[in-house]
């Protein structure tokens, strides 16, 4: 056995229990006394002590064990969670990391004078000083990093509590509505309540202020018995409470069976052996026929059943049904493998109608569903949800704002939006920059803002939505958005226009992805220096996708990233021009129409045409890509949607829809921009992708630039 | 200076342009293809043949006549593609080069090949390796990874220039 192999096992399983320490402990931040958030970072901190003892990382286990220590103290609330805790936590969280990254990557050794300084910190926060703990040195002799004692408390693990809770027939008159207390224990965990009604009179009998009701209430949580005592409190005479815990004892020692009803029964009490020898046979129904219980009884223990039941289903599930790690780049072969299927799928097709076998194309039938299965699987597992790259940016706001003595809360949304992983890979650092940027400059100082009557704490929201094929990724602040006419100000000193040029605000929001353009006066370590809003748009067009600005000076600024939900596969439209195939994405493509010759000299010779009133200018692909021949008597136009304007495309011929496998053409071609890669189509031939976006911008720069438009 | 080189590997693949021979690194080599069918990718240098289906891949073909600036090639049934394996800025690129014939794979000795001269060739120096010699015939080896670098091949008009 490769120990390297191991070891690096290890420190996934560490980096990946890190950023769920970082994200357990800024909601901790929000929420202190959330004590299931406080287990959650006690017991990542405890795996990753653990297991990195049992790999030999000693350091990074002895210097754990000193904040595990702290984190136990708050959990079992000797010392509150505060803020300078979390801080140092914080800290802490990076110094492992630093130290993981130094034992794995064999980079700079970790700096011990900080992990000196955070114990000392930590150390501070604890009530009682150690005696003879070395003056705040990390390698505290008492901490056994060797073996991390198994110090995992009752608390840790849900346990199911049965509460048989018996009001007396007059707590009514005291004033105390049941009700309440059931709702008090729904707040504590996963509940089920049965209500035992077998002691209501008829409705003629009934006195109103008389309670019959008895519940039994089945609670699933990570709790003690003290805190459901707790909630019976100030009703404890009142009425009869019974409660016991159900697992450990009974239900984990025969966890492969889950208990029989009858057994359940006669446990209770309920029933005594021989009435159920007696009963037997269709169990609940006959022992209710038989008056021995009523039916509440079983409804009761047929809940208790089902409660145990899902509990250890669960269990089961969590041992078998977790995840598997599966390298990517495995997975990226697979894609492609499922690429190469979906175009031989196509051949297969269309050999099968053009022999016009009727069984060779109920195969292809089938073999094009199964394809279709295969690639909508194969494209799903590389999908993920968004919420990781969301959770960075919680620690992105809450350092930077600290550092910049702003005051902001990270709102998110949308974060099981699902994308495909080379999306999401490729999305962090575009947002990075635009999240940076809003706090840097969107985002005013608590005192600006008070100034304004704005809420001193600013708010940026990140939220995910799905539209159709795509995905769209919405930054918002409510900061001081952008000035239009300081942009076009700056637009003029820097060249990018000249000062005669009438802007649009939406054209002057478009100077912010200029190149060396930046409004900000003093350049901060932040941002400032005029580089990201440019890179940010170039990494969102390498991924198909678009970015546009919206804002309201004084409001706040939105940008908005409208991204593909997977770049492998597309939907195309087929066409043809001089023999030559085309694809055109589809999700552009509004509608087809016929372009005959007379249309054409209507139009004088301008490229354009009046579809239903509209005016609607067209490129020509033949003589774009100077194309040879003669176009047909009737060519058709595909209409398209190209940021936000209607364009024609003039083809020979639209052949249909298309799966389109998108193949990159690699750097050779790298100033081919209008195509966005090729694809291999049913015959075996190639047919190129047009990125109709960069073609419409250059047709755009060529014709200004020939008709000499400054 | 490519004295290391030519040492490596003595056999060499042979291939006619026009009425002269060529050869290159047998190392270099992955197949040989009857000529196919290549889609132009408009609006790039003229050597740029276009783009072929290699078994699902999208293979760059390149004319080598027209990036040596001899008259345009005419497809005859004797034209073929090299699948050449060109080590590029970030790792091995497959690509295709379009030659008349194919002839034979050879031996050459280090001690057969010399360096090409620096003028009188009509023809970039930087693109050999050396000249070899057989029956009296002047054999050009090619510098596959210089011929076929990204800058080589993505100079010429740049397709946005309208």
């Amino acid at each position: 056995m490769n120990v390297e192999i191991d070891t690096s096992a290890f420190t996934e399983e560490a980096y990946e229990l890190l950023s769920e320490l970082e994200d357990s402990l800024l909601e901790l931040e929000a929420a202190p006394q959330d004590q299931e958030l406080i287990s959650r970072v006690f017991r990542a901190m405890h795996t990753i002590k653990g297991s990195g003892a049992m790999f030999g990382f000693d350091a990074v286990a002895e210097f754990t064990h000193e904040v595990e220590t702290v984190f136990d103290m708050a959990r079992n609330g000797t010392i509150p969670v505060t803020k300078p805790l979390i801080d140092l936590t914080l800290a802490a969280r990076d110094q492992i990391r630093a130290m993981l990254d130094a034992a794995a990557g064999g980079g700079e050794p970790a700096d011990q004078n900080n992990a000196n300084r955070i114990i000392a910190g930590l150390r501070a926060l604890s009530p009682e000083k150690k005696s003879g703990g070395g003056g705040g040195h990390a390698a505290g002799h008492g901490a056994p990093a060797g073996k991390p004692q198994a110090q995992t408390p009752d608390t840790n693990e849900p346990h199911i509590f049965r509460i048989r809770f018996t009001p007396n027939p007059d707590i009514f008159s005291s004033g105390t509505n049941p009700l309440l207390l059931l709702n008090e224990l729904r707040e504590l965990g996963d509940c089920r309540v049965v209500a035992r009604t077998e002691k209501l009179p008829d409705f003629d009998d009934l006195d109103a202020e008389v309670c019959y009701t008895g519940w039994e209430i089945f609670l699933t949580a990570e709790i003690g018995e003290n805190a459901i005592r707790d909630v019976f409190i100030f009703v404890e005479d009142e009425c009869d409470i019974n409660i016991r815990l159900l697992d450990r004892d009974q239900v984990m020692r025969d966890r492969e069976e889950s208990k029989k009803l009858g057994q359940i029964l006669l446990e209770r009490g309920d029933v005594n052996s021989n009435e159920l020898e007696k009963a037997l046979l269709p169990l609940g129904d006959r022992l209710v026929q038989a008056g021995v219980v009523t039916p509440d009884k079983v409804r009761a223990a047929l809940t208790e059943q089902l409660v145990i039941q899902e509990k250890h289903d669960k269990k089961k599930t969590a041992e078998t049904a977790t995840s598997v790690r599966v390298p990517s780049d495995k997975l990226d072969s697979l894609v492609d493998l499922v690429g190469e299927l979906v175009t031989m799928q196509a051949r297969l097709n269309q050999t099968a109608s053009s022999i016009g076998d009727h069984t060779l194309q109920l195969i292809a039938e089938e073999v094009e569903r199964l394809t279709a299965e295969l690639r909508d699987n194969t494209m799903s597992i590389r999908m993920l949800t968004i919420d990781t790259t969301f959770n960075k940016f919680k620690r992105l706001v809450r350092d930077l704002s600290t550092e910049l003595g702003k005051e902001i809360e990270l709102i998110t949304a949308g974060g099981e939006t699902e994308l495909d992983k080379t999306v999401i890979d490729q999305l962090n650092d575009p947002l990075v920059h635009i999240i940076r940027n809003s706090i840097d400059h969107g985002v005013e100082s608590p005192e600006i803002r008070r100034a304004h009557g704005k809420n001193p704490v600013g708010k940026i929201t990140l939220a995910a939505i799905h539209s159709g094929a795509s995905v769209l990724i919405r930054v918002e602040d409510d900061g001081a958005g952008l000035d239009a006419q300081r942009l076009r100000a700056k637009g003029i000193e820097k060249g990018l226009l000249s000062p005669d040029d009438e802007l649009t605000e939406k054209e002057a929001f478009q100077l912010i992805f200029a190149a060396g353009f930046s409004t900000a006066a003093k350049i901060t370590n932040v941002s400032g220096r005029g580089v990201g809003m440019d890179v940010v748009r170039r990494s969102i067009e390498g991924l198909r996708g678009s970015i546009d600005v919206n804002s309201v000076l004084g409001k706040g600024t939105t940008i908005t990233l409208k991204l593909p939900l997977t770049l492998a596969i597309i939907e195309g439209l087929l066409v043809m021009v001089e023999g030559e195939y085309f694809v055109l994405p589809l999700a552009a493509v509004e509608e087809c129409v016929e372009l005959s010759r007379e249309d054409v000299e209507k139009a004088h010779g301008r490229h354009v045409i009046n579809v239903r009133g509209e005016i609607i200018p067209y490129i020509r692909i033949r003589s774009r890509f100077e194309i040879g021949g003669s176009p047909p008597e009737i060519e058709q136009i595909v209409i398209s949607e190209v940021d936000e304007k209607r364009i024609g495309f003039v083809v020979d011929k639209v052949v249909g829809q298309h799966q389109t496998v998108i193949k990159t053409l690699g750097k050779n071609f790298q100033h081919s921009e209008e195509f966005s890669g090729a694809t291999i189509l049913g015959n075996g031939g190639v047919a190129l992708i047009l990125d109709l976006t960069k073609m419409v911008r250059y047709v755009e720069e060529e014709e200004n630039r020939e008709l000499d438009v400054p | 200076m490519n004295d290391q080189d030519t040492t490596t590997s003595t056999q060499y693949l042979t291939f006619t342009l026009g009425h002269e021979v060529f050869a290159v690194d047998i190392a270099k080599i992955r197949e040989v293809l009857e000529f196919t069918s290549v889609t132009k990718v408009p609006r790039t240098p003229g050597f740029m043949c276009g783009v072929i289906n290699l078994r699902g891949s999208v293979v760059p073909v390149v004319d080598m006549r027209q990036k040596f600036q001899m008259t345009q090639s005419v497809k005859s049934v004797n034209t073929c593609i090299i699948i050449l394996e060109v080590a590029q800025d970030d790792g091995i690129v497959v690509m295709g080069a379009l030659a008349d014939s194919v002839r034979e794979v050879m031996e050459l000795e280090p001690d057969q090949i010399e360096p090409a001269p620096r003028i009188g060739m009509q023809l970039r120096s930087d693109f050999l390796k050396g000249m070899g010699k057989q029956e009296g015939r002047f054999i050009m080896i090619l510098d596959i990874d210089k011929m076929f670098s990204v800058e080589e091949l993505s100079s010429g008009q740049p397709s946005t220039a309208g």
